[in-house]
């Protein structure tokens, strides 16, 4: 990792004089380095992704000694606006405490090192940029020691840079009072990083830099943008998916005080008032007749049902290995069930809202948003400007999940529909109703397995058929994610099971159904409900088998090192085995996605039918951990997403309309029913993979698994809410 | 016009009688540090003190704090509990999206400021009304024992 990097090959840089004064450095991505997963070999067409190099920066040094870093993604709780400047600091040798952050404009410099455009998400963040930003402040410290060289009259590596200084014997020059002779030199072609043994910073937990603002309520979200002139605006959209207006009174509503206008837009019909109060008043006014479509009658348990009929017949194939039927003939011992994953709304706390402002030559955009350019794109699409016109000003995000990335720009391009129907500045706001019932959610999936068990008990052919919504069609990821019919994130952590390895029979089956309801990538995408199935199964043979779930796991993932290596650390944390309180029962699930591999031990007892999880163990092998408390923070965020999800929550529809409506009825988890929870990292130099999202698809497995460990009782549909009463 | 007392000073705002106090504070009076989550008292991200009372102000009218003193996170640092919570909060690095922080605070805040040792049952009382999306309920936990720890 000390050797030296050709930069002029890997990178295009450019060190470029601030109007302010000081150093800028700036990276872009040449277009071979672009593809869109890890692992995936061609480059997407990728629109969003201007080709013109605008002078953008990752790192500004100020003359006032400030070091601000430009964060190419979103804060929105995952502490990337603390991770990203961490390794920047390391290979400047930056005073920490003099580090300023700034989320980053819409621009081609800030695209996704691995997928092409501007994206915060697939828990990709830290893996993704921790050579650019490495890089930026490796690069920003040879210009500061040139510059110092040159002051000084001595030769660069008689330098050394310590704190944000040049340091040269006893003399030091602060890196503010090198910034702007740094600008006029020469860039170099390459950099030396430094030797992981001498990283200060990297690997060391750190404290969040965006810790104090939100605090004390002075931290910026897309919901508090507030300027002259802006009017809040609310949509009514249809009842149903895909409904439309077909004609509407506004009369009482414009009699509402504080209501300005009420305008029609694509999605329906928009108040335009002072403030929230008013526009939901004068929305709640508002008579509507809407033709609701074809999705009129769409009923959950009904589609449910069409589900398990096609679920009957094999599909698309998603991997294959070995003959399945010869093996079920032969076999004496045969498991079926069915598992079944209902759709789930992100809810993210901030409900989404965003601000526009329609200029003369332009157009400006405040808000919340894991996908800049895209809402870049979409945004100068329905205005008819250039994406460079349109201004993204990217605000802390209060939680994301994946509701803010949507490759449809739904809540952008809607607010720059109101903006310019109502010829004002607006920003839309969303009530928490319009969250829960505004769809993009995770899709409905059903997963049937029928497994041969041999003689040792272990699994000799495995037929697995999914049937669910396609989250890639329609989207620019399509061409990429979707092979022969197969939308992979609706078969991964099944299709690339490392227990379908070790059975010689296997095939995978998926059915896509019609796109009738908007869905999305919820946090873990795929894994959030291939997981539950398939940890769950793996539960059920290790029982028909007779062994112990864990002995059973580590027999059948013998060859997949790191599964084992976070499987063992948490079942040693967890003591597996021994004895616990009285109707304490423990489960236990393995899972790798996003590039990770966590376990975890859940401690669960169920009295008079209610679930309480007492205690989870998590152990994760991420490769190097870059700040190791807020990977734990991720682990504990990523347990109470799931845990609530398992517990409580789902999206049904009746009559085509959503029957929950806000967080009495779609409950997600309070702190009554948080476990406690000890996360163990395992020490780890293999390759870096993500946190945000990597704990989360083992942690409802693993519940049910302990609650069949307690009643006897296999969960085989989420979520679990009352069939324990 | 109503006269409402923020944080220690009456304000005249234009707000009718029936507007929340979370829609007068953030869109009248311009403070936005309380938050809107639910508009229904499931969430407490709005969370404010209403004569020291920690209130849920998205279904709270302002008519209804006339005569009484409203407190919200922007005043926290000035209150010997509140000092207390946040310190607690930054030591223990509890933030995540930073969206309910306002509210756990101030939720925090009002429990701390009448029991000066809670129990986790008093925690899992006082504070399961503020959700979190994030999940940082471990260590909010944590940051109420520790600040009741500092307050004795
Ligand atoms: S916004 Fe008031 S409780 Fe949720
Ligand atoms: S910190 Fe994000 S909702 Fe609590």
């Amino acid at each position: 990792m000390s050797a030296p990097l050709n930069i002029s090959r890997r990178t295009f840089l450019k060190a470029t004089a601030l109007v302010a004064g000081g150093l800028v450095i700036a990276f872009a991505i040449p277009q071979a380095k672009r593809f869109l997963m890890p692992g995936a070999d061609k480059a997407p067409a990728s629109p969003d992704a201007a080709k013109l190099p605008a002078p953008n920066a990752f790192l500004r040094i100020g003359t006032d000694n400030s070091i601000t870093v430009m964060l190419a993604h979103s804060e929105m709780g995952q502490s990337i606006w603390t991770t990203l400047p961490m390794l920047i600091a390391e290979e400047l040798d930056a005073d920490w405490s003099t580090i300023k952050v700034e989320h980053a404009s819409a621009a081609p410099e800030y695209v996704h090192t691995a997928y092409g455009i501007q994206i915060t998400g697939g828990s990709s963040t830290t893996w993704s940029e921790f050579d650019r930003y490495r890089q930026a402040g490796a690069l920003t410290r040879a210009l500061l020691v040139s510059a110092a060289a040159q002051k000084l009259g001595v030769a660069a590596d008689s330098l050394r840079t310590e704190n944000g200084f040049v340091v040269s014997g006893t003399d030091k020059i602060s890196f503010g009072d090198l910034a702007e002779a740094a600008t006029n030199l020469p860039t170099p072609t390459s950099v030396t990083l430094k030797d992981p043994k001498d990283w200060k910073i990297i690997g060391k937990a750190t404290k969040r830099l965006d810790g104090p603002e939100k605090i004390n309520g002075t931290a910026k979200f897309g919901q508090d943008v507030q300027f002259e002139g802006l009017k809040t605006a609310m949509v009514a959209r249809a009842p149903v998916f895909g409904g439309k207006v077909k004609s509407f009174d506004d009369t009482a509503s414009k009699q509402i005080k504080g209501v300005h206008n009420v305008v029609q837009v694509p999605t329906g019909v928009a108040v335009i008032a002072d403030n929230y109060w008013s526009a939901k008043q004068g929305r709640d006014a508002l008579k509507i007749d809407w033709d609701l479509g074809e999705n009129a009658m769409l009923d959950s348990k009904k589609m449910l049902e069409e589900y398990r009929t096609l679920a009957a017949s094999p599909g698309l194939a998603a991997a294959k290995a070995g003959d399945t039927q010869s093996a079920f003939s032969k076999s004496t011992t045969v498991i079926e069930a069915e598992y079944v994953a209902p759709y789930l709304a992100h809810s993210p706390m901030e409900p989404l809202n965003c601000a526009v402002k329609i200029t003369e030559d332009g157009c400006e955009i405040w808000t919340g948003t894991q996908m800049q350019t895209t809402d870049q794109g979409a945004a100068a699409k329905i205005l008819g400007l250039k994406p460079e016109q349109v201004k993204i000003h990217t605000l802390f995000l209060g939680g994301g999940f994946g509701r803010r990335a949507n490759p449809a720009a739904d809540f952008v391009s809607e607010a720059v529909q109101v903006a310019k129907a109502a010829g004002v500045p607006v920003k839309t706001v969303w009530t928490r109703e319009d969250d829960v019932k505004g769809g993009y959610y995770r899709p409905m999936f059903l997963h049937k397995a029928k497994i041969a068990v041999g003689a040792d008990g272990m699994p000799t052919a495995w037929e697995h058929t999914e049937v669910g919504q396609s989250i890639m069609t329609g989207t620019p990821f399509e061409s990429v994610m979707i092979k022969d019919g197969v939308d992979a994130t609706s078969v991964e952590g099944v299709a690339d099971s490392p227990y379908l390895k070790s059975v010689p029979n296997h095939q995978v089956n998926l059915h896509t159904v019609k796109a009738t309801i908007p869905v999305l990538w919820w946090r873990s995408v795929g894994h959030s409900h291939s997981a539950f199935a398939m940890e769950s199964l793996i539960d059920e043979l290790a029982h028909t088998a007779k062994q112990d779930p864990l002995e059973y796991r580590r027999a059948l993932l013998k060859d997949h090192p790191r599964h084992l290596a976070a499987l063992n650390l948490a079942a040693e944390k967890a003591e597996w085995g021994k004895p616990l309180p009285k109707g304490v029962s423990r489960g236990i699930a393995v899972h790798e996605s996003f590039g990770s591999f966590v376990t975890q031990v859940a401690e669960v007892s169920v009295v008079k039918g209610e679930v309480k999880v007492h205690r989870m163990v998590t152990a994760i092998d991420c490769g190097l951990a870059v700040n190791p408390d807020s990977l734990k923070a991720q682990m504990e965020s990523s347990i109470s997403f799931g845990l609530g999800a398992a517990l409580f929550s789902e999206i049904t529809f009746k009559e085509g309309q959503v029957q929950q409506s806000n967080f009495h009825d779609y409950q997600v988890l309070r702190m009554k029913d948080m476990p406690k929870v000890e996360v163990y990292i395992v020490q780890s130099t293999e390759k870096m993979g993500g946190v945000g999202e990597p704990g989360l698809p083992p942690v409802a497995p693993a519940v049910t698994n302990a609650i069949f460990a307690a009643t006897g009782k296999r969960i085989r549909s989420l979520p679990i809410a009352n069939q324990l009463a | 016009m109503i006269t409402l007392n923020i944080n220690g000073k009456d304000k005249q705002l234009d707000a009718p009688d029936d507007m929340p106090i979370l829609w007068a504070l953030r869109d009248v009076a311009q403070l936005t540090g309380t938050k809107f989550g639910c508009g229904m008292a499931q969430c407490g991200a709005c969370t404010v003190h209403l004569d020291g009372q920690a209130i849920r102000s998205c279904v709270t009218p302002v008519s209804a704090a006339v005569g009484k003193k409203i407190t919200t996170i922007e005043a926290m640092q000035d209150d010997k509990v509140g000092q207390a919570v946040q310190a607690a909060w930054q030591e223990i690095d509890v933030v995540q999206c930073g969206y309910c922080q306002s509210g756990q605070i101030m939720a925090a805040t009002a429990l701390l400021a009448t029991n000066q040792t809670p129990t986790d049952a008093d925690i899992d009382a006082a504070m399961s009304g503020n959700i979190c999306r994030c999940g940082t309920y471990p260590r909010i936990r944590a940051a109420i024992h520790a600040a009741a720890s500092k307050l004795a």
